[in-house]
């Protein structure tokens, strides 16, 4: 992770950004939108995730936590409230930002690994709160819920135009992100994940800047449940699991930890590997321990992460 | 009455559980730098290697309380040499995420094998039956089970606190590389460390299988709860997490008898209160 960023000049990165906007405008048509729309909901939450791991060193095992909370929220949002759908997104992302807040100010009063394990035991907590409430409905989850109007005026029934919605509020997420992690603000994040003590000795409040970081990436993953709410028009326990917060890591390892694309790419290789193993049903679960295996085994750096080396080796 | 004791009772089992997983995890934690997620599936291993002794092989409890830990922790020392010890020079984190998939692999090939439904497992003969106390009906085999329990956790300690061995293991802790200079051969011992604890928590779920029913899923939720035992007292002392894993069992047993809704959260909500109160553990050291 410690290694030294490659330089790309400004004109390339936006050619290449050019390029992929110009795929995303492209791809609903050549592809089923619902399916797209599902990868760019998890692209973002394993993008917000990886603001944690891949800058600021902080391993979150709970993330699931503020993904269903916010699914469940927004969609609470759109069925029983009526909200419009940017309030339902707004509801669901500022209860994330809440949620994370809070167990971010307990988690990060450990480190290392007792992190992890805590983030883990408050996202258990927060299942077992979506499995008891009356409002999640149980085990039967969220269902029937509407997609609502955006400003309450366009409708976002039929795939291609909650697509383009749905397109739009991910490119914002991840110019936010992109822009954070190139920030000043970046840069410490990064200076607290190679040494802290010396970035506490330097002036930095170095648990000042994990909160923040910790609350940015639970709001953007609550962006990211309430948008998969949106899309599917339900929530189940599935989004709370702890299986969903080990998925966002595999993602982000596998598509590179600490890239700017890694975990879309990861979001993208996971869920087709998902769908293409379908078929195979209960060995599913035993597929993705494989690959998890393997991946911290042999491929820690990831899809971006082995890309970047290539280039830093020819380059071109 | 009886409710209560009743709950006292299985809090008291549950929290022996406990304690004999975030032993485990401590030690394994010490001398490897790996939290051991597939903590919970060895467990469940345990209790599944128990019910195949005696539905395949008709063989009874008493020799499954050592045929099973046993097979499980040489499962373990097979993992630590064919693929734990390549993660020794990184980041922890890999460990926790390696262990993570490596429980997802054996839940999932469980899953398939045995299906979602637990399996009962009978309450082995000479532990059947009870005894009527005053305030209380004692089945005899939850009396045993607390009671094996705490010797095990017990004769652990004695042997990591007051032997040669344990010494070994806690200079190995402390510093590995000086201990290797001074002549111990750390990576047979993490080997073997691994294997013990994963011996441990097979031996907790050979215990646990006449009281649960054996089922795959058994052993991931267990072993949340145990991070969150292994949080709130702590990894630095031994006996503390004997302490705090008894605790928290008799907490939990309390708030079913009290408040049923909030059972499984209550673990979770002392953790929040220790972190807020004590951050570093209460028998912590360190952050």
């Amino acid at each position: 992770m410690s290694e030294l960023p490659l330089r790309f000049s400004s004109g390339r990165v936006r050619a290449a950004f050019a390029f992929m906007v110009a795929v995303g405008l492209v791809l609903p048509h050549l592809v089923y939108p619902v399916l797209v729309m599902n990868v760019l909901c998890m692209a973002l939450f394993a993008s917000a995730f990886n603001l944690l791991l891949g800058y600021a060193g902080l391993l979150s095992f709970g993330h699931a936590a503020f993904l269903g909370t916010a699914g469940y929220l927004a969609g609470y949002g759109l069925k029983v409230l009526g909200l419009s759908t940017e309030l339902a997104l707004l509801l669901g992302t500022a209860s994330a930002a809440l949620l994370g807040a809070l167990v971010g100010g307990l988690a990060i009063r450990r480190s290392g690994i007792y992190f992890a394990m805590i983030t883990l035991g408050f996202a258990q907590l927060v299942y077992f709160l979506a499995v008891q409430m009356p409002f999640t409905g149980g085990d039967d989850g969220l269902q029937g819920v509407p997609r609502g109007r955006v400003l309450g005026l366009f409708s976002l029934e039929g795939n291609l135009r909650a697509y383009y919605f749905v397109y739009l509020v991910f490119l914002g997420a991840f110019f936010l992100l992109y822009r954070t992690i190139h920030s000043p603000f970046g840069h410490v994040l990064r200076a607290i994940r190679e040494n802290e003590p010396r970035a506490l000795s330097l002036g930095y409040d170095v648990d000042r800047y994990k909160l923040l970081a910790f609350v940015v990436s639970a709001a953007l993953s609550g962006l990211a449940g309430a948008m998969k709410t949106v899309v599917f028009q339900s929530e189940t326990l599935t989004d709370v699991h702890w299986l969903m917060s080990g998925e966002v890591i595999l993602m982000t390892l596998l598509g590179g930890l600490g890239t700017v694309l890694g975990p879309s790419v990861g979001a993208l290789v996971v869920l087709l590997l998902e769908n293409g193993l379908a078929g195979f049903g209960s060995y599913t679960t035993v597929i993705t321990g494989v690959v998890f295996v393997v991946g911290v085994l042999a491929f820690r750096r990831g899809f971006v992460g082995e890309a970047l080396g290539l280039m830093r080796k020819f380059p071109f | 009455m009886q409710a209560l004791f009743g709950q006292l009772l299985l809090g008291l089992i549950n929290g022996s559980f406990y304690a004999l997983l975030s032993l485990g995890l401590a030690i394994i934690f010490g001398l490897l730098d790996i939290v051991n997620f597939a903590h919970g599936t060895l467990y469940m291993m345990g209790a599944f290697a128990a019910y195949l002794l005696l539905s395949e092989f008709q063989v009874g409890f008493f020799p499954a309380l050592f045929l099973a830990p046993a097979a499980v922790g040489l499962f373990g020392i097979v993992v630590e040499r064919t693929m734990l010890r390549r993660l020794y020079r990184l980041d922890s984190l890999y460990g926790l995420l390696l262990t993570f998939g490596l429980a997802l692999i054996i839940e999932g090939l469980f899953h398939h094998r045995y299906g979602n439904s637990g399996t009962p497992y009978p309450v082995p003969e000479l532990l059947r039956g009870g005894l009527a106390l005053p305030f209380m009906y004692l089945p005899l085999y939850r009396a045993f089970a607390v009671v094996t329990a705490a010797l095990v956790c017990f004769g652990a300690w004695l042997v990591i606190e007051r032997t040669r061995l344990g010494s070994y293991l806690r200079a190995g802790t402390e510093n590995p590389r000086l201990s290797q200079a001074f002549g111990l051969n750390v990576p047979l011992m993490r080997t073997l460390t691994y294997g013990f604890g994963s011996a441990l928590a097979a031996f907790a779920g050979v215990m646990a299988a006449p009281i649960y029913q054996v089922s795959p899923a058994m052993g991931s939720n267990l072993v949340i709860v145990v991070f969150a035992v292994v949080v709130i007292g702590g990894m630095g002392s031994i006996a503390g997490s004997i302490l705090t894993g008894l605790g928290l069992g008799v907490v939990e047993g309390l708030t079913r008898y009290l408040y049923p809704e909030a059972s499984s959260v209550v673990v979770f909500l002392v953790m929040a209160g220790v972190l807020l109160l004590r951050p570093a553990g209460l028998f912590g050291r360190t952050r």
